[in-house]
């Protein structure tokens, strides 16, 4: 079991230098960017910039290794769903029929489908490489002041900060226990029947679960003692000043954004665009 | 009903919060009992994050479901699902609701609670996965409706499964744990 799920790495390059604002920001507009347009040129734009900004962050292959071996599995369950629920979707769209093949009368393969399916994968594709800058390139501990600069109270930033500190914690004390409790003869596989698997999981909730309650009492004490939401603001150990190149990189993002919505309301006039016409 | 308790948002709360997100996130990568249909797995994470919602609350629910979906998304996928994070935070929101009646706390939790519940957690399963996620889906990222629909029919059994089963568990359990509220006797 993989417990290195977020080795951050320090680096020093433009994406690394960026303040974790700028990287949560560019995310959320990037992905705005996609999520309502179908336009495959928009999208193919918007990987071609998050890809250049993938290759200049120096992730590692070995680093996003099992992440693309997930993405990949998803997006082919995806693909095959989509086709098996609406093998003509493509067609209700753009209006038109152009055969490629058909194997009965519902399963027939159009160019329209295809369009439909590939605009599908690119909308997911393009913004894959941002999300992992923003998960990999970002110091775990400014995530949440970056998010708190936004305008997301601090108290539910501070959550999310302790959730990632706690992480892995919470990981160790999982393996530890699963571990104790396979020694003792506890099957976890499909060999067992279904409602045996359920107990069997509940002998491993139960004592993880009865930890965390005595580490969240533990945390909250200590927090309390240091007079943890006194106040209304506070200040983040961890926050770094916009430069230059956090306004470019969000100026690029906006152009993005400004991109998508002018195709969709002035040459689409729709979220989707048809070459078929 | 107490709906007072429901919005307070202490120290306690925040790191149970935290800690319950990071539980959801490990359980959500690891423990997931496959039910034979493919692709279908009931994810005991929401079972935790309904007892953690029934303990300490709907803004601890929404937020444990809103984190540990949207970390756990971006983590292994590289990108979040945003239309089904926003179902999960809801449909934690409303196991929170629960809170309002329970006292888990004070090792309360008779068959009139666990009845009172499951009739929430299905509730707020049915909207959120049959009703909010296909919706969102198909108005952010415009994926065919009968697809969606049946996902969504698919995660709201699986889910109520999950917290029907493994929540009242664990609530059971922990209440046994606890000391009732006027348990001790003086001797004569």
């Amino acid at each position: 079991m993989n417990t290195k799920l977020f080795d951050y790495v320090e680096r020093h390059n433009f994406i690394y230098d960026l303040s974790g604002v700028t990287k949560f920001l560019c995310f959320m507009i990037a992905g705005a960017a996609v999520m309502f347009t179908y336009d495959i040129r928009v999208m193919v734009v918007v990987f071609v910039v998050s890809m250049i900004a993938f290759l200049l962050s120096q992730i590692t292959f070995q680093q996003i290794r099992l992440m693309v071996i997930y993405v990949a599995i998803f997006m082919l369950m995806n693909i095959l769903l989509t086709f098996l629920f609406h093998p003509q979707y493509g067609v209700e769209i753009y209006g038109t029929k152009h055969v490629i093949f058909s194997i009965t009368e519902r399963y027939t393969l159009t160019w329209e489908q295809l369009m439909y399916q590939g605009s599908k994968v690119m909308k997911y594709c393009s913004i894959i490489p941002l999300g992992m800058i923003f998960i990999l390139a970002t110091h775990p501990s400014e995530m949440a002041s970056s998010m708190n600069r936004i305008g997301i109270p601090y108290k539910a930033t501070y959550a999310l900060a302790l959730t990632l500190r706690y992480f892995p914690d919470v990981i160790r004390d999982y393996q530890d226990i699963s571990v104790a409790q396979q020694a003792r003869g506890l099957d976890m596989s499909k060999k067992e029947r279904l409602s045996v698997r359920m107990k069997n999981i509940l002998n491993i909730c139960i004592p993880l679960i009865f930890t965390t309650l005595d580490r969240i009492e533990l945390i909250s004490n200590a927090m309390d003692l240091r007079g943890f939401g006194m106040r209304k603001k506070r200040t983040w150990y961890c926050a770094k000043k916009l430069n230059a190149k956090d306004y470019f990189a969000l100026g690029v993002c906006l152009l993005l954004l400004a991109l998508s919505i002018g195709m969709i309301v002035f040459v689409n006039h729709s979220r989707y665009y048809n070459p078929f016409l | 009903m107490d709906w007072k308790k429901c919005w307070k948002f202490g120290t306690k709360t925040i790191v149970a919060t935290a800690l319950g997100a990071a539980l959801f996130l490990v359980l959500n990568m690891f423990v997931k009992v496959p039910t034979g249909i493919p692709e279908t797995q009931i994810q005991t994470c929401y079972g935790i994050c309904a007892f953690f919602a029934a303990l300490f609350g709907p803004i601890c629910g929404a937020l444990i479901a809103f984190i540990g979906h949207a970390l756990g998304d971006a983590i292994s996928y590289g990108s979040v699902w945003w239309s089904w994070v926003i179902a999960s935070g809801f449909a934690g929101l409303v196991y929170g609701f629960a809170y309002a009646k329970l006292n888990v706390d004070e090792g309360i939790f008779t068959g009139k609670d666990i009845v009172f519940f499951n009739v929430v957690q299905a509730i707020g399963n049915v909207i959120a996965w049959i009703v909010i996620a296909p919706v969102l889906d198909i108005v952010m990222y415009g994926e065919p409706t009968n697809l969606v629909f049946t996902q969504g029919v698919v995660a709201a059994i699986c889910n109520i499964i999950s917290a029907g089963v493994i929540g009242t568990l664990l609530l059971l359990i922990y209440s046994k744990t606890r000391s009732t509220k006027g348990s001790l006797k003086k001797e004569d």
